[in-house]
């Protein structure tokens, strides 16, 4: 009985959502066959005719003139091994592979670092708190070294390594940079307000790449001898003062959604500015400009691709590297896919993440 | 008398910000001449000069897209002309691109149809997520891995696909076809007078005119009108194969065209959803109203949805612009020939002038976001409410 009802309900529902009208019913077709071949095209592609380790003679795949499409004539599938043969580059890049465990252990203990920021329903909140304050040095003591542990130099980085380093690391130090820059262009003092505004102004009207192109030619001209950063932490600063720009915007709004009455109560009480931009205005300003916080952060992480051309190897520089190598070359579409794919998941669970904040925020305020 | 000096100092607000303020511009002070003295000393012992006089000097390097002609013995003044033009060349074609190609996303995305506005949701979060350096650089190497010259792909007679771009007829004006182009413009003016003669008639008498129609047969006769008149004044060049290479007719490089694709694909699922919560912001009761008045759905969205919706579309879309122009200095990953490819790369590297190059740069995409901002916002006041008047 129950799966007459439910056939009935679904036939209700494609007559109401599918084929409405005469012209909703073509439509439906010709949607079903536009998806029809271009999955078929992929999927033939990425998995029934790809090689994976082995051809389609069972040889294993040495360097690209084994792969299937470049022996067999009108084949096309994808030659994945490349990914394979490459995979410790996509991840760490040149690390020295003795010590690669102390990047394990960093992307391991990541997730705890974060895990306090993202949830605010956490058992031991405060505890990870603590870990979250601490992991920057930890982190930077094992993937650099120090005392107990070799030096990695960072032109040794690379891969996801770099990619997650400048995005984390860059949302990180941007941060507090840009509560400081929202608060300045809010600030009653013409002159700091006036900084602040010419700062953020001008970072967001240039492009990524020539604060990176700065970064990397001019950090060494303005800095004495000797005190010149590497290319990793000179595209750092870039990164980091380019995200501060744009979520310093993201706080701005939520600094204007919180109403007037309440700095003034809080004035009135007696709190001095510090005190009540600490504990009035920031707590609700920053709930509500975490979604944008968010997505500008996602926009970030994008934009750290574009390390590659000042001569990084972060995830597309590698794959780029990859493909310069004479054994492997033209296998571009792998390459990117393959990419692209590590960016859409982040990107897309973070994008996720901001679609919860924003429904949490609507519910908790009702 | 000291410690009330003191005091005043920390508690009285007026006293207190004046003495920030002014720890803060020493500071500032301090921190630029600081700079410019390590600068100076740098730049010296580098044997790096300072001054603009590079600009007049002769390049020394070849630029192979250009809209304006440009050789090696051109000046670098010249070579930041040439970046300019194709930068603004590649955002104002990729900003047109993304908008039309966003709003259709956009209206898809709230369609009826399950399945439609599905496959527009898929497009949507998969061209967002993934960065639009890797999006450039995918689309380029699709375009370069086309069939080589000598076996380009041909379609609808004259246009050849291949490896080095498209190339279709390109079009040579003759003898009095200015008078055409004059006709063109004249009838667009005189159409925009008719239009607005039309609608006041219509607020006055409430009669209503087909204007549309009207108004689409003046812009489209008059010129064909004149063509025919003036003895078809146009011909076409066709591409011809000549040895390894095509001769005569248009060609859309690859370069060109990846930079295209890859800005305004990425750029339209950023559009797409601005346009669709613009929508969604029209309440529903105005859908309701027009429908209840017996307007056709056709007419609903045009006159009433989407004139409403702009008022939510135009900030975020602004942004989109101005994100897009900025984007499209990403040509240095494939050869695109923009502002910071040549004059910003090649022109630094030869002179090693950075803070010189890097200064005319910055300004010049700070000008093209202002006036982009400024022309999006004299655009905006005009959609806006107008008050109760």
């Amino acid at each position: 009985m129950s799966s007459v009802a439910s056939t009935y309900k679904i036939i209700l529902w494609s007559k109401k959502n599918l084929f409405s009208s005469w012209i909703n019913t073509l439509i439906t077709i010709l949607t079903i066959y536009f998806i029809y071949e271009v999955s078929f095209f992929f999927l033939d592609w990425a998995v029934f005719k790809a090689d994976f380790l082995t051809n389609f003679r069972g040889e294993r795949i040495i360097d690209r003139t084994f792969c299937s499409k470049n022996i067999e004539p009108g084949s096309y599938g994808a030659c994945w091994t490349i990914i394979h043969v490459r995979f410790y580059q996509f991840m760490y890049g040149f690390y020295p592979a003795a010590e690669v465990w102390r990047v394990n252990l960093v992307l391991f203990l990541l997730p705890f670092a974060l895990v306090a920021i993202f949830f605010d329903k956490i058992p031991f909140r405060k505890y990870f708190l603590y870990f979250t304050l601490v992991f920057p040095f930890i982190a930077f003591y094992l993937l650099y070294g120090g005392p107990s542990l070799t030096t990695v130099g960072t032109n040794k980085w690379g891969g996801l390594l770099v990619t997650l380093f400048l995005g984390v690391t860059g949302i990180a130090l941007a941060f507090p940079l840009s509560i400081a820059l929202a608060l300045g262009r809010k600030s009653n003092m013409p002159v700091i307000s006036l900084l602040c505004v010419i700062f953020i102004e001008f970072i967001r009207g240039v492009p990524l790449i020539t604060l990176l192109f700065t970064a990397n030619f001019m950090l060494p001209l303005f800095l004495p001898e000797g005190a010149s950063p590497d290319n990793l932490l000179r595209a750092l600063v870039a990164v980091t003062l380019f995200q501060s720009a744009y979520m310093a915007e993201a706080i701005r709004g939520g600094l204007q959604a919180i109403p007037k009455g309440q700095i003034e109560a809080a004035r009135s009480m007696g709190l001095t500015y510090w005190q009540s931009t600490r504990k009035i205005v920031l707590p609700q300003a920053l709930r509500i400009s975490i979604p944008p916080i968010v997505n500008t952060s996602i926009g970030l992480f994008k934009d750290t691709s574009l390390v590659l051309i000042i001569g990084l190897f972060d995830l597309l520089g590698i794959g780029r590297a990859a493909l310069a190598d004479m054994s492997w070359t033209k296998l571009y579409y792998e390459v990117y896919v393959f990419v692209a794919i590590v960016f859409f998941i982040f990107c897309f669970a973070m994008s996720r993440y901001s679609l919860y904040l924003e429904k949490k925020l609507r519910t908790d305020n009702n | 008398m000291q410690i009330n000096f003191i005091r005043k100092l920390i508690f009285d607000e007026k006293i207190r910000s004046i003495v920030i303020q002014t720890l803060v511009i020493g500071f500032f002070a301090l921190m630029v001449y600081s700079i410019s003295q390590t600068t100076a000393y740098n730049l010296e012992k580098r044997g790096i000069g300072t001054g603009f006089e590079f600009l007049g000097m002769s390049a020394g390097y070849d630029i192979s897209f250009s809209m304006i002609e440009f050789t090696s013995k051109d000046t670098h003044l010249r070579a930041y002309y040439v970046g300019v033009i194709n930068t603004l060349l590649v955002s104002v074609f990729g900003i047109i691109l993304a908008t039309i190609l966003g709003f259709l996303v956009g209206i898809i995305r709230l369609s009826s149809n399950w399945l439609f506005r599905n496959v527009a949701y898929v497009y949507v979060e998969f061209t967002r997520n993934v960065p639009v350096l890797l999006q450039i650089i995918l689309w380029y190497s699709i375009l370069i891995h086309l069939p080589k010259i000598k076996q380009a792909i041909q379609f609808f007679e004259y246009f050849y696909l291949s490896n080095r771009g498209l190339y279709s007829p390109a079009p040579i004006f003759k003898e009095g076809f200015s008078i055409v182009t004059w006709s063109f413009i004249l009838a667009v003016v005189f159409s925009f007078f008719l239009r607005r003669y039309l609608k006041n008639k219509q607020n006055e008498t409430g009669r209503q005119f087909p204007i549309f129609y009207i108004v689409s047969a003046i812009i489209i006769f008059t010129p064909v009108i004149f063509f025919y008149i003036m003895g078809m004044p146009l011909e076409f060049e066709h591409p011809v194969l000549k040895g390894f290479n095509f001769v005569g007719g248009m060609v859309i490089r690859p370069e060109f065209a990846g930079m295209l694709l890859g800005l305004s694909i990425y750029t339209a699922a950023f559009i797409s959803e601005t346009v669709r919560s613009g929508i969604i912001a029209v309440s529903k009761g105005q859908r309701e109203a027009s429908q209840a008045l017996g307007l056709k759905s056709s007419l609903v969205m045009r006159l009433i949805i989407i004139p409403q919706a702009l008022r939510v579309i135009i900030p975020p879309l602004t942004s989109q612009f101005l994100n897009l122009t900025k984007n499209s200095s990403l040509g240095i990953a494939i050869g695109y020939s923009d502002l910071v490819h040549g004059f910003g790369g090649i022109s630094l590297n030869q002179t090693g002038k950075a803070i010189e190059i890097m200064l005319i740069v910055m300004v010049t995409y700070l000008i093209m976001s202002l006036t982009i901002s400024l022309l999006m916002n004299f655009y905006n006041r005009k959609v806006q409410f107008k008050g109760n008047a």
